[in-house]
């Protein structure tokens, strides 16, 4: 059986200075749809350079890279936009919307590159999409006129738009105060008792905890991976403890 | 992705960020809207200046009779009486592929009186047409027509410098009669004033009449005998044909043998043209450095902005990127950007360029030509240097990986 995403032996290497520095160094995981995978790790430990890697947003050094059965490591910069643009979704640690910009079109944004709906369809799911983050009413609203919380929504909206079968969250709630953060990671459980395979970059373990697979990196390597566990989630005590043995 | 939604992108984009939007527009708009106003005055300017110049006359020739030859004596020039206003009639028949006007014109010395004052001054006597031939224009009333020339009525046009002498300030001259030696004669008009020549010589200082009566009745010559003729050429680069074709034409009516020079001297004004050439080119040199040093300012003012705000639009970059939009598209929308700013600022600058010029023209009372070519090259211009500086950092985004557009600072 294949897996959604296959990474064999990935590697990243910057040739900066005169020691080269391994962001990654033989990494292979796989993992399936469905999963609600936490990458975890010191910063510096190559867990963002992976997702980046994994969201086709950086290219890597060597190694394989095979998503939804296709090896997507040697493809042109316009294949990846369009494999990014029907594949995968993106919430960033600081939002990244365009400034400016009304909700309502932040979140119609994919799907204009896609150009898969007339502008009536499209504005029809982008309005649902943003009842369904619990953002109904908002549209108009601009990222300057939103809470941190709320911002975070429009972007998982907009991640949603095109109806992509991976979600790539990269610290999704480093910005965000305690009570908004619960309410991001429950929205990501939702999503992912709904069948959306998420990948989530974090530092916290208490964040950490909603995931049901977590891996833990460090120097470009995986310390740790407890898919064996049978994707059950652990509590923020657990998450703690396969850290810190992770690490030791 | 269709070129519409690419369209739609770029258009969001401008909108998102007006402040941006205009001031890369008022870039552009300061541009060539300098360069349009102070073109169009500048050569207003310089045609005013060359108007004056040529004030003197369009294209003029003018042929005098030689010194009288019979003899030993030898009077001065335009003394001999052997050019005729039949010889100007003959060119204007047998050259008129050459010529425009010809002009034939007879001058007396005379006193003028009118009730108690005097003046005395030259009387020219000349055709209906010199107010064309000499660039003459009427002030007041009117030139005198053909049939009056024809028809020895004694009629006559005087200058400002006569008015003021013959006439009280709240008089109007027109329709009074003044005499000329002993006949009195009706003023028609007045000519608007030229002041001073070149040479210092008041032209204002004269009376027209035409040349018919003037000779007959002032002159009393029985010859129609002229002392010179004010020839306007179609064209100055007919100059040397009709100056070879009138000599040939003149002495074959004057019945000259070969071996006979000429009774008449040519002269015309080659030199005021050279003259003209030299401050016309000179003006064009200033004109070209001042809209140079402006579409200069112009297009820093566009650099600016543009260079300004890179680190947001590389960011911007790296979002569409990370959503799906290919570099093609990426290109696309930032061409499609700065060719909507670029043509909206350039049509405003356009306009705003003519109406200051007419508006400075107007108050200061200047002439204004605007000139096509200097909208079109300013305009390109502005809008290489907009597309150039709003394109470029989306080129050199668009060969990034997503992630370091988005980590750019």
């Amino acid at each position: 059986m294949s897996h959604l995403i296959e990474i064999r032996d990935l590697k990243k290497i910057y040739a900066q200075g005169e020691e080269p520095v391994r962001a990654l160094d033989g990494v292979s995981i796989d993992i399936d749809e469905g999963e609600f995978v936490a990458i975890m790790g010191a910063s510096g430990s190559g867990k963002s350079t992976m997702l980046n890697i994994l969201g086709c947003l950086d290219t890597p050094s060597s190694g394989s890279y095979r998503l939804d059965g296709l090896e997507v490591a040697a493809r042109s910069r316009k294949e990846l936009a369009i494999i990014r643009n029907r594949k995968l979704g993106f919430v960033f640690q600081n939002f990244n919307l365009l400034p400016r910009t009304s909700a309502i079109e932040q979140v119609e944004l994919p799907d204009l590159y896609m150009g898969r709906l007339t502008w009536r369809e499209r504005r029809k799911r982008a309005l649902m999409l943003l009842k369904r983050v619990g953002l109904e009413g908002r549209g108009t609203h601009k990222p300057s006129e939103l809470s941190g919380g709320q911002q975070q929504r429009v972007a998982i909206a907009r991640a949603l738009m095109n109806e992509p079968p991976v979600l790539f969250a990269d610290e999704p709630t480093g910005n965000l105060d305690t009570k908004s953060s619960i309410e991001i990671m429950n929205l990501f459980t939702e999503l992912s008792n709904e069948g959306i395979t998420i990948v989530m970059v974090t530092h916290e373990d208490d964040i950490a905890a909603y995931a049901k697979r977590h891996i833990v990196m460090r120097d470009g390597r995986v310390m740790v991976d407890d898919k064996a566990d049978g994707g059950v989630r652990k509590t923020t005590e657990q998450v703690s403890h396969l850290v810190k043995e992770a690490l030791a | 992705m269709s070129f519409g939604m690419i369209f739609k992108v770029a258009v969001l984009a401008i909108l998102r960020n007006k402040t941006r939007a205009l001031l890369t527009c008022l870039g552009i708009i300061v541009g060539i809207a300098a360069v349009i106003s102070v073109l169009a005055i500048g050569k207003g300017a310089s045609t005013m200046m060359l108007n004056e110049i040529s004030s003197m006359g369009n294209n003029l020739m003018m042929v005098f009779p030689d010194w009288n030859r019979r003899g030993q004596v030898r009077s001065g020039m335009g003394a001999g009486q052997t050019m005729t206003a039949d010889d100007a009639e003959a060119i204007k028949e047998e050259l008129g592929y050459l010529v425009k006007y010809v002009s034939p014109a007879v001058n007396v010395n005379s006193q003028l009186i009118r009730q108690n004052k005097n003046w005395s001054c030259r009387v020219s006597g000349v055709s209906s047409d010199m107010p064309e031939v000499r660039n003459w224009q009427i002030g007041e009333g009117r030139f005198f027509s053909e049939e009056e020339e024809r028809g020895y009525v004694r009629v006559c046009v005087i200058g400002t410098t006569v008015q003021k002498n013959l006439f009280e300030d709240d008089e109007n001259p027109i329709g009074q009669t003044i005499r000329i030696g002993a006949m009195p004669f009706k003023v028609v008009g007045v000519l608007a004033s030229k002041g001073a020549n070149g040479w210092g010589q008041d032209q204002d200082d004269t009376v027209m009449a035409p040349y018919t009566t003037v000779g007959r009745v002032l002159q009393r010559s029985k010859f129609r005998s002229i002392n010179m003729m004010n020839i306007s050429l179609v064209s100055m680069d007919d100059l040397e044909e009709a100056t070879r074709e009138i000599s040939a034409l003149l002495r074959q009516r004057h019945k000259l043998p070969d071996y006979q020079d000429d009774d008449f001297e040519m002269r015309d004004t080659k030199e005021i043209m050279a003259t003209m050439g030299s401050v016309s080119s000179l003006m064009t040199i200033l004109l070209t450095a001042v809209a140079a040093i402006s579409l200069l300012v112009g297009g820093i003012g566009i650099m600016n902005i543009m260079l300004v705000s890179v680190t947001e639009r590389i960011k911007e970059i790296g979002l569409r990127m990370a959503l799906g939009a290919t570099p093609f598209m990426i290109l696309s929308q930032f061409i499609i950007e700065a060719v909507v700013l670029s043509t909206v600022g350039g049509a405003i600058g356009v306009i705003l360029g003519i109406v200051a010029a007419n508006a400075i023209g107007e108050v200061n009372n200047w002439p204004i030509v605007i000139e096509v070519s200097s909208a079109v090259y300013s305009f390109l211009f502005s809008a290489f240097v907009g597309m150039f500086f709003g394109f470029y950092p989306a080129y050199r985004a668009s060969k990034l990986n997503p992630i370091d557009c988005l980590r750019y600072e």
